[in-house]
């Protein structure tokens, strides 16, 4: 060994030391970054957690001129069942003028029979502002579009949950959902 | 002081003993009763030593919680109420814990202010500075967490915002908050995590708290003259007994006014709301943190802004953490080489607009930001309806009688509808637009700006003669006693 030196009285091989010391190092970082994993992983959401996030809703119990409410996975959706005048009134927009065009037919998903239930519409029910739940048929407070209202900052929805007035900067998103059969839609988060 | 020489003599052949082994009386004796601490330390300095009760105080009626406290949506809320109905004395350990809460941030933000007037953030003290801005982190992010744990309405729809806040971030945002959270959105998850960083956090505290005593006693206190010690005989005074009752009696009037808090007005700084079990479906109709995080919350709405390719939402949130982060700067940022404001006539009006400024953020933080500080006008109705030749036409009117009769009037296919038109005024968020301007400029402007250009009064040649002042001939006539 050429590098060989002599400290207190013995020969010490400085490249052996050199192998130990990174060998060390590099064993105690490799382990540090193993043990994180878990310790962050574990926080994600539980497969059960997972599992939970779509439900199925009977439409057909909605009444006419009302809406239900549900919670998947904690977060709120709106399953509206439009009359004909909040429909046509939906459909009437010039759809130019809205701060986010959408038509109303955009924001409905087809039938197992491929036509449009006009009257069943189905939105996030988190205000796309800073997460409020809107009043609705329920609330006694339609807004001035006749949709959905949010009290916490005044944001009015029209009747296809579109944003026409307020700080909301959009539209209630339609989440992914499908129809199961004529009356059973599946909403999944 | 470090510095200073251990003067403590084991008395027993115990102690004796114990010293040899683990010094931990000799420690306590020169941290705590031995101590040189300057003569002239205020009312303002008791603060220390009032935290240090409020941390003891959460920690140990946290602890009692903990052993009756579920941590579950199905049963978090029906705890607490148990713990307020039939636990004994369950009543007392959670008001004086959640009021706990609101008298350890009252100490704090004193101690705080204290600190940015006597300049105590700088040299040799800014390690001491930054372990306490930590702190102030950590009780902030505590309260957070155990705001959340007994599941009321405000717990949840709070909690809801400030999570939400996270999610925007722009792309590692929205992970970030499903990681937080646990699942999509706040639930069980959430609350059993957060009960436990709720537990883990105060030990967190307690840690630091000894690293700040530490860094506090290196260089010893600073004093009400920001003129350091010269000569520990004549500057100073042994921490016991002077100081151990000085700050005895103040926590002792700091208790009682804490009592009349518990025992009185136990939930007049709490929310109505949060009596009402969390309920996703509904929003309170305000939202609002307790009150001493109100200024952060006033920053964070103020911005109502984009600028360039970051939108008003994300904007607030880099106003509100800068607006913790730039305290941990304050030692670089303030370059006055004279450390008491005693001494400096212009940057003390800067500091007392400072604490007015505080303030008012937090009043701010309390109200609806569109409501009007001065209104400039009386707000209308608008009617709006289609004209007979198909045009969207108003009227505007004062009372709503009126407006209803015009609506009446009405053929029915007009689609009339009533909207109010806000006249315009100064409002709260503006209030808070400038305020949060002042906060920032305070830091980033006047305190590096001030410290060069200001002419700064003279400050006295030691502690010892400032306490004597005016008394200058009873100095000379105390000179030949020593
Ligand atoms: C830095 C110290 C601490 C602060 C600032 C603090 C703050 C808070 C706050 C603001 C609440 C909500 C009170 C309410 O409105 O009901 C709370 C609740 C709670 N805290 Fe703490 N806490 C601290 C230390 C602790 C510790 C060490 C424990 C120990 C386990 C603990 C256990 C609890 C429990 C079980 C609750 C729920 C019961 C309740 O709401 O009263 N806390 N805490
Ligand atoms: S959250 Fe709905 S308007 Fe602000």
């Amino acid at each position: 060994m050429t590098d060989a030196t002599i400290e207190h009285g013995e020969s010490v091989d400085e490249e052996r030391r050199d192998f130990i010391h990174i060998a060390t190092v590099a064993a105690a970082g490799v382990g540090a970054a193993a043990v994180a994993i878990p310790v962050v992983a574990q926080m994600l959401p539980a497969a059960d957690t997972k599992a939970a996030s779509s439900l199925e809703v009977d439409i057909s119990k909605v009444p006419v001129g009302g809406e239900i409410r549900v919670l998947i996975g904690g977060k709120p959706f709106f399953v509206r069942h439009r009359t004909a005048a909040e429909i046509a009134a939906a459909e009437a927009v010039d759809v130019g003028t809205l701060p986010e065009p959408e038509t109303d037919e955009e924001r409905l998903r087809p039938t197992p029979s491929g036509e449009f239930n006009k009257a069943i519409l189905v939105t996030s029910g988190a205000c796309t502002h800073l997460g409020c739940v809107p009043v609705g048929p329920g609330g006694g407070n339609l807004g001035d579009y006749g949709g959905w209202y949010c009290p916490c900052h005044g944001s009015h929805y029209d009747t296809s949950g579109r944003i026409r007035k307020g700080p909301a900067p959009s539209n209630l998103p339609i989440p992914d959902y499908r129809y199961v059969s004529e009356s059973v839609i599946s909403i999944s988060l | 002081m470090s510095g200073h020489e251990s003067t403590y003599k084991p008395a027993s052949g115990f102690t004796r003993w114990l010293d040899d082994r683990l010094p931990i009386v000799r420690l306590a004796h020169d941290s705590f009763v031995d101590f040189p601490t300057p003569k002239n330390l205020n009312y303002w300095y008791t603060f220390g030593g009032i935290l240090a009760v409020c941390l003891a105080i959460q920690i140990i009626t946290g602890v009692v919680l903990a052993m009756h406290y579920t941590p579950t949506v199905d049963e978090g809320f029906a705890s607490v109420e148990r713990i307020m109905r039939d636990v004994p004395y369950g009543w007392l350990l959670r008001y004086v814990h959640a009021n706990g809460a609101s008298f350890f941030f009252l100490a704090v933000y004193i101690h705080m202010f204290r600190g940015l007037y006597y300049g105590s953030y700088k040299a040799p003290r800014e390690v001491l500075w930054l372990l306490g801005c930590i702190i102030f982190f950590l009780m902030i992010a505590t309260a957070f967490l155990g705001y959340m744990l007994p599941w009321g309405q405000m717990s949840y729809h709070g909690a809801n915002v400030i999570t939400g806040l996270i999610g925007a971030l722009p792309i590692i945002g929205e992970p970030i908050q499903t990681w937080l959270m646990g699942g999509p959105s706040i639930g069980n998850a959430t609350l059993q995590r957060f009960f436990s960083l709720h537990y883990l956090l105060p030990f967190m505290i307690a840690g630091v708290v000894i690293l700040h005593i530490w860094a506090l006693h290196v260089p010893g206190n600073n004093n009400p003259t920001g003129v350091e010690v010269k000569e520990v005989k004549k500057d100073t005074v042994p921490f016991h007994p002077y100081y151990t009752v000085k700050d005895g009696f103040a926590i002792v009037v700091f208790l009682i006014v804490f009592a009349i808090f518990v025992f009185y007005m136990p939930t007049v700084l709490g929310h109505a709301d949060n009596y009402i079990e969390a309920n996703p479906l509904v929003t309170p109709a305000h939202i609002v943190p307790e009150w001493y995080l109100l200024p952060f919350y006033a920053i964070l709405r103020a911005i109502t802004f984009d600028i360039g390719p970051i939108d008003a939402k994300l904007l607030g949130v880099i106003a509100m953490f800068a607006s913790i982060a730039v305290l941990f700067m304050v030692p670089w940022l303030d370059t006055s080489k004279v450390k008491s404001m005693r001494y400096r006539p212009v940057a003390k009006q800067f500091f007392f607009g400072f604490v007015a400024c505080s303030l008012l953020l937090g009043w701010c933080g309390a109200v609806n930001p569109d409501d009007p500080v001065i209104p400039l006008g009386e707000d209308k109705l608008l009617v709006s309806y289609t004209d007979a030749n198909g045009f969207v036409a108003t009227a505007e009117f004062d009372a709503y009688e009126e407006a209803v009769a015009e609506v009446e009037s009405l053929p029915a296919d007009s689609g009339a509808s009533i909207s109010v038109q806000k006249a315009p005024a100064f409002r709260f968020v503006h209030l808070a637009q400038i305020l949060t301007v002042y906060y920032f400029a305070y830091f980033l402007v006047i305190l590096p700006l001030l410290g060069l250009r200001e002419k700064p009064k003279n400050e006295p040649e030691s502690i010892h003669k400032s306490v004597l002042g005016g008394h200058k001939s009873s100095d000379a006539a105390l000179a030949p006693a020593e």
